[in-house]
């Protein structure tokens, strides 16, 4: 392991004026019972990636359509199309066991680095490699807010792959951990916004898996929701997963994981004993 | 996910990366070599994808049934707009073309003759235009969960089959009211209606792949499915306009390449099936199938080559 802790000291060295030097990774400070414990699960290799933006025009570009024309006719590319290098040069490897915090301000890179190792986006270069399928606890985008919650919870399963035997077997548990009682015959858009958050979370780690990553999920939800869905979480990796988790609150991460990543401008930062990052990232 | 690791994937990210700088350390792709770790964009092999498609079955039905549900579920009148609409359009058409325009000239049984085609061409319009925006228009959804994306296409087509099968039976009830009377023939209604959804499949799949990347395509389609409208025969008879009694042998040719328009040609077959009067070309059948057969086939192929760059924005 000492050879990753250097590999990855080296890429942080490559951002000045970071208090990276006496910082060691923690692959695994709290072990586990499982003896795959400590392998890696993920490895994320010189990760750069790369977003088309459509319809970021600056103010002088900005359309009518005599300008849409004259682009045409001089042969000019779409303006409105930016490249926006979002990921530039993340290497880390996570293991067995591990919940994994990724800090950093709005759009540092955060949310996409998450879904580059859950396989959907593209690398531009680099690679992620992956121990079987990383799954974002995304199963939100697949929910319809017309419709009511002992629909959605159906239509979440199976959008996370699961066959009507699971569903079945899983409804009643769904129902009880996001304790929304009797509104689960009620259209979505009638819940608030703790209570979507509660049920899209309790469908979402309905689901074992091997690696889950949770882009800001738990910042919704009153005190007890956040004290169980810490507790799954805690599971989940108790089960020898791992589990990534962004969020902007941070005594969520410091309660929840063993190791943080700082990402600022698509860069890690910082890599470490959550305790120390967090300090050095409050301070700056 | 003991998947083959597709070579555009490799091409994509690069090819074989050099991860570590330093010299003497492990590179990281070695690592995950020898841990057994796999590149997590790879595009399954086609009958690896088909089974996974398979696999989701679950969801493209429950998805597209849900899409049903929630689309009506503001409206007062909820799921009876699903027959009102197409009933409406029906009568306007009908009043247009039948009485004011005065296209049914020489078509025995023009009512039945319009709405038969409207129906029908209705269908694979529909598809066709959603089919478009089932990429474009999921990508939070491709960008949260793993799926196959032929799935969305998919379960776009089968939204609509839903909706059909009400329009069917507006359809059916109506030809009857207009004096037709059911033969034997009837019985293959559901055999025209399977090519003309395997069509519709193929069609929105090569559409949704188009549309994920051309975003222009959504201007356009209005455009080009209104002259696919009035190319296809659905206010005239192609063979009674175009060719008309004289049976010229240039104009007949014309008239058998308008038949070939897979649009035209499911309309014929559901008006050969359901009018007692109306006569089609002899090779419309054969012009179903393989526009069921090859739209399939060649769209699913088309769709999947792409399937690792869906959701790339």
């Amino acid at each position: 392991m000492a050879e990753l802790t250097e590999e990855l000291s080296s890429v942080k060295a490559e951002e000045p004026g970071a208090p990276t030097k006496d910082v060691r990774v923690h692959p695994n400070p709290d072990p586990v019972g499982d003896s795959r414990a400590g392998t890696p699960t993920v490895i994320v290799d010189d990760l750069h990636i790369i977003y088309r933006v459509y319809g970021a025009a600056t103010e002088a570009e900005k359309g009518n359509a005599a300008n849409a024309l004259m682009r045409l006719l001089k042969r000019q590319g779409r303006p409105q199309m930016k490249e926006v290098h979002a990921v530039r040069g993340v290497s880390f490897v996570a293991h067995h066991g591990d919940a994994i915090g990724i800090i950093g301000r709005n759009g540092s890179g955060k949310s996409t680095m998450l879904r580059a190792i859950a396989g959907l986006l593209p690398p531009h270069s680099g690679a992620v490699y992956t121990d079987g399928q990383p799954s974002l606890l995304g199963v939100n985008a697949a929910m319809m807010r017309e419709l009511t919650g002992e629909r959605n919870i159906v239509l979440g399963c199976y959008a996370m792959g699961m066959n009507p035997a699971q569903v079945k077997e899983k409804y009643d548990e769904i129902v009880e951990f996001s304790g929304i009682g009797e509104f689960v015959q009620f259209p979505m858009s009638t819940y608030s916004s703790g209570m979507g958050a509660r049920l899209r979370f309790a469908i979402a780690s309905a689901k074992a898996h091997d690696v889950l990553l949770i882009d800001e999920a738990l910042a919704t939800g009153d005190r007890d929701f956040k004290r169980k869905s810490q507790e799954r979480i805690k599971q989940m990796r108790d089960q020898a997963g791992t589990v990534f988790l962004v969020a902007h609150n941070l005594d969520v991460i410091e309660e929840t994981c063993n190791r943080v990543i700082w990402l600022h401008k698509g860069k890690i930062k910082m890599d470490g004993d959550p305790k120390a990052v967090l300090a050095a990232y409050n301070s700056a | 996910m003991s998947q083959p690791e597709s070579a555009i994937a490799d091409a994509q990210a690069g090819g074989p990366s050099n991860g570590t700088p330093d010299k003497g350390q492990e590179p990281l792709a070695k690592l995950a070599e020898r841990y057994g770790l796999r590149r997590a964009i790879a595009r399954p092999s086609l009958p690896v994808y088909l089974r996974q498609l398979w696999e989701r079955r679950h969801f493209v039905m429950t998805y597209a049934t849900s899409r049903n549900v929630s689309k009506y579920s503001n409206s007062a009148l909820g799921q009876l707009w699903q027959v009102l609409t197409p009933l409406m359009n029906a009568g306007i058409y009908w009043l247009m073309f039948g009485l004011i325009l005065g296209a049914d000239k020489g078509v025995q049984n023009y009512p039945a003759f319009l709405i038969t085609g409207m129906f029908v061409f209705t269908y694979t319009q529909r598809s066709v235009s959603s089919g478009a925006k089932s990429i474009s228009g999921n990508l939070s959804l491709i960008r949260a969960l793993h799926f196959p994306r032929a799935a969305l296409p998919f379960a776009y087509t089968i939204q609509e089959f839903q909706q059909l099968l009400i329009s069917m039976g507006v359809l059916v009830a109506l030809v009857l009211v207009t004096g037709e009377t059911p033969t034997w023939f009837w019985l293959l209604i559901p055999v025209a209606l399977l090519l003309q959804t395997m069509f519709n499949i193929g069609a929105s799949l090569v559409l949704a792949r188009v549309g994920s990347t051309a975003r222009d395509l959504n201007q356009l389609l209005p455009f080009i499915m209104r002259t696919w409208l009035y190319a296809s025969g659905v206010f005239f008879s192609i063979q009674g306009k175009v060719v008309g009694a004289e049976g010229d042998v240039f104009r007949q040719w014309i008239a058998d390449i308008m038949y070939f328009n897979p649009a035209a040609a499911y309309i014929e077959l559901m008006r050969d099936l359901l009018m007692e009067s109306h006569a089609p070309r002899p090779y419309i059948w054969y012009v179903c199938i393989f526009w069921a057969v090859f739209a399939l086939i060649g769209g699913f192929w088309y769709f999947w080559r792409a399937e690792e760059k869906y959701g790339r924005g």
